[in-house]
């Protein structure tokens, strides 16, 4: 039975994918699971795997072409199987221009077009297709048919209905955060589902954003989700499985003054209302330590920025409201702690996670971020590498900056920006010194952290900074 | 155990139950001196006599009348139509008299009487004699609907059916008098309103009745061949339904498909499906499908005949479909 390749929501956020390879050729035998093209998405180059045996019999878009989520870019079928009506429904690009045209004989095109996609979506193979539908068009890509809906013979576009909308990830995902690439005004389209599906989604704490239906017209259904399980196939799968699992969290339902301190300091500040707390830290111990870490030798090695995030995840554990989630409904506390900490890529950022950061040592923190930070620059991440942070950490002190202030990611509740380390004249002990200094500032949201909430956290932070050896011991 | 047909099982039961209590009495157009148009009454004239195998005229809104008398004064009339399709006149004693005494006598009158006969279609009888009719009768409230498909649930359904205090429509099927199974000897009591599960299986649940459910276990039969197992549940009585028994087997496999001899238009499937929906939302990972007789009276033409009815090809096309085979 024909196969569809299609544009693949490959990250949590992913809207569009430009194909960047097709590594398989027309005509090459592919297996289920075999990679046949290498898709570039929002945040890295992923695989776009075959979903069934066969022969990749057509490439329907070019090396370098940017398709939406759920376009079809190719056919695997059977070596002698008419693959025709698939690739005829899937030429959509001309059909409107045609109507346009105006003219009985044009009309007929979306017509048929609307034959063929219905059958399609009941599930029958053989469909009757012009030859010059299936032919001419085969080789100009399709594309999301913008502008073209309104003109036309008064049928939707082809393309919309051929290739069904793709979901957006909700808005406020559950477990972990639409990152700061999302678009969160962006209509959230129907996304198919079997009700046993959606469950069993829920159940396993798995996003169904991420995952492609193998149902009629999309649907995800019970197999889908079970692959997604067992293959780690879904972005979210394990990182929402990182976050969900029992007992690692607590839920605090929102009290009245909780939920109107909510409502109405988004009504004043925008979705995410945010204040910010800045404290300036005094590093010299902490350079010293660095200093003497260093001199052990590599394996050894720590950078500021590890040492905040070290020094962050252990003041985490002792703030659990600092380490949450705003779930609209409920703060989600959890009870792992896993920090995030933004990368500048070539034309973006990125956020690996250091998934229990409050277990590692500082000499782990340390080579795990150098790691990550090192696939993220290549944009080699998977896409459970950047998702389910409790809390993120932002250091633009390596380019001169003293002091800023950064966008939470939500749902999270907090994120750390952290500025320069600065040799100035203080007052310490009676007399002025000079010393190393280093600021920090925390912005908070207020519906789930308050000012002294947040205040106390940072204190936190500073005694575990000023006093380096509690972050080796 | 003993296998005999499916008429044979029905005739122990008559024979069993005209034995076990003296109300209990058949009439029906030639129940007695001809034993029976399709021969269930066999035999059972000479044992019992003229007063208990009553022939009667045709005139089957009048003698199903007489049944509600004599059910109102205290006995247990048996009344057997030829076929269903002839009962349609008798449908006011049915329907208005018998399923509504109780009711409107404020429970002084109990109804205690089977209607039975042969339902649904059997080879090229056409239009007007090939008609299955348990949706009709299971919409009416006070009426019990049994629908057996197997010769040992129709002895034990009838068995049940002359015992029950309520009046029961029995819904034999025409072309199954000549199946044959084994049959338990003598008291054997299947209760009515308890489905059974003929074939065990995780896939797909097939919900079916009557005759049907031969279809249901032969593509049982014959697509775990291919590995694919099916969940045949046999409601046995349309009315009541059993309905816990539906939704232990949709929950177990997650998809049904609705296998029934009548036609789509407000069927017993219509109502499964519409249970299925509300009790096991959360389970489906397919929709529910329906296999029935096309919306077409029943052609008369061979190869028109076998295009309308419902058959195992058609319930694997099903089965595929709610497994995303196809």
């Amino acid at each position: 039975m024909a196969t569809k390749v299609v544009m693949e929501a490959l990250s949590p956020t992913m809207e569009e994918g430009r194909l960047v390879k097709w590594v398989k050729n027309e005509g090459d035998a592919v297996k289920t699971g075999d990679v046949i093209a290498e898709v570039e998405t929002d945040k890295a180059v992923m695989e776009l795997v075959a979903r069934a045996d066969g022969v990749l019999r057509k490439r329907l878009a070019n090396e370098g072409d940017a398709s939406a989520v759920g376009t079809l870019l190719g056919v695997i079928a059977g070596a002698d199987e008419n693959i025709d009506a698939l690739i005829g429904g899937a030429a959509p690009a001309a059909a409107p221009a045609q109507a346009e045209a105006g003219g009985d004989t044009d009309a007929k095109a979306p017509a048929n077009q609307a034959v063929a996609e219905t059958r399609e979506a009941v599930g029958q193979s053989s469909v009757p297709a012009s030859p010059e539908q299936s032919q001419g068009e085969a080789s100009s890509p399709p594309q999301p048919s913008a502008g073209s809906t309104t003109k036309g013979a008064g049928s939707a576009p082809p393309a919309a209905r051929l290739t069904p909308p793709r979901p957006q990830p909700p808005p406020a995902p559950k477990g972990n955060g639409a990152r700061p690439g999302a678009a969160p005004g962006k209509a959230v389209e129907r996304q198919r589902t079997s009700p046993l599906a959606r469950r069993l989604a829920s159940e396993r704490g798995i996003e169904l954003g991420g995952i492609q239906g193998s149902g009629p017209g999309g649907r995800i259904v019970k197999r889908d989700i079970e692959n997604a399980k067992s293959k780690g196939g879904a972005a979210r799968s394990a990182a929402a499985e990182r976050l969900g699992s029992e007992g690692d969290f607590k839920d605090i339902p929102l009290t009245q003054i909780r939920k109107t301190i909510a409502r109405r300091l988004a009504e004043s500040n925008g979705p995410v209302p945010t204040f910010f707390l800045t404290a300036e830290l005094d590093v010299t111990r902490a350079a010293e330590m660095r200093t003497q870490l260093a001199e052990m030798g590599d394996g050894y090695k720590a950078s500021f920025n590890d040492i905040v995030i070290k020094a962050v995840a252990l003041a985490l554990s002792e703030h659990p409201e600092v380490n949450a989630h705003w779930l609209n409904d409920k703060i989600r506390q959890f009870n792992r702690i896993h920090v995030a900490m933004a990368v500048a890529v070539e034309d973006g950022l990125i956020t690996p996670v250091l998934f229990d950061a409050d277990r590692l040592q500082l000499w782990e923190i340390s080579a795990r971020a150098r790691e990550l930070a090192g696939r993220a620059r290549e944009r080699k991440l998977t896409p459970e590498e950047y998702t389910g942070a409790t809390f993120t950490v932002s250091n633009l002190g390596m380019f001169g900056i003293d002091q800023f202030t950064a966008i939470i990611n939500p749902p999270e509740a907090g994120i750390l920006a952290v500025g320069g380390v600065e040799e100035k004249p203080v007052v310490f002990d009676g007399r002025v010194e000079v010393r190393q200094r280093m600021r920090v500032t925390m912005s908070c949201d207020h519906r789930a952290i308050d000012g002294a909430t947040g205040a106390k956290f940072l204190q936190t932070v500073r005694r575990f900074i000023e006093n380096p050896l509690s972050l080796v011991i | 155990m003993a296998v005999v047909t499916y008429r044979d099982a029905l005739t122990q039961a008559l024979r069993e139950e005209l034995q076990r209590d003296d109300r209990v009495f058949l009439m029906g157009e030639e129940v007695a001196q001809y034993n029976g148009a399709y021969k269930v009454s066999k035999g059972l004239l000479d044992e019992f006599g003229p007063m208990r195998i009553v022939d009667t005229p045709i005139t089957e809104l009048g003698f199903a009348g007489v049944g509600v008398g004599a059910a109102m004064v205290g006995l247990r009339p048996i009344v057997e139509f030829m076929t269903w399709n002839f009962a349609l006149l008798a449908l006011d004693q049915v329907v208005n008299a018998a399923a509504k005494m109780m009711y409107m006598s404020g429970g002084q009158y109990s109804m205690p009487m089977v209607f039975r006969g042969p339902n649904g279609a059997a080879l090229q009888l056409s239009a007007q004699h090939s008609q299955a009719w348990e949706s009709w009768l299971a919409h009416i409230p006070g009426l019990k609907v049994c629908t057996p498909g197997t010769p040992a649930d129709a002895k034990g359904l009838l068995k049940a059916a002359i015992r029950d205090d309520n009046p029961v429509v029995f819904l034999e099927g025409e072309m199954l008098y000549n199946t044959k199974g084994e049959v338990p000897e003598g008291e054997h009591i299947v209760p009515i309103g308890v489905a059974e599960v003929k074939r065990e299986g995780d896939h797909c649940s097939i919900i079916t009745h009557g005759k049907m459910v031969l279809v249901g276990m032969k593509i049982a039969d014959d697509l775990a061949k291919e590995g694919i197992t099916l969940d045949v549940v046999d409601l046995r009585t349309v009315r009541p339904m059993d309905v816990e028994a539906i939704a232990r087997s949709v929950q177990k496999t997650n998809r049904a498909v609705v296998l029934e001899e009548g036609w789509e238009m407000c069927g017993v499937g219509a109502q499964v499906v519409d249970f299925i929906q509300r009790e096991c939302f959360d389970d489906l990972d397919a929709p529910v499908l329906r296999v029935h007789q096309e919306d077409v009276p029943m052609p008369y033409a061979k190869n028109l005949e076998r295009a309308a009815k419902p058959d195992a090809a058609k319930a694997i096309a099903a089965v595929r479909k709610v497994l995303y085979l196809d």
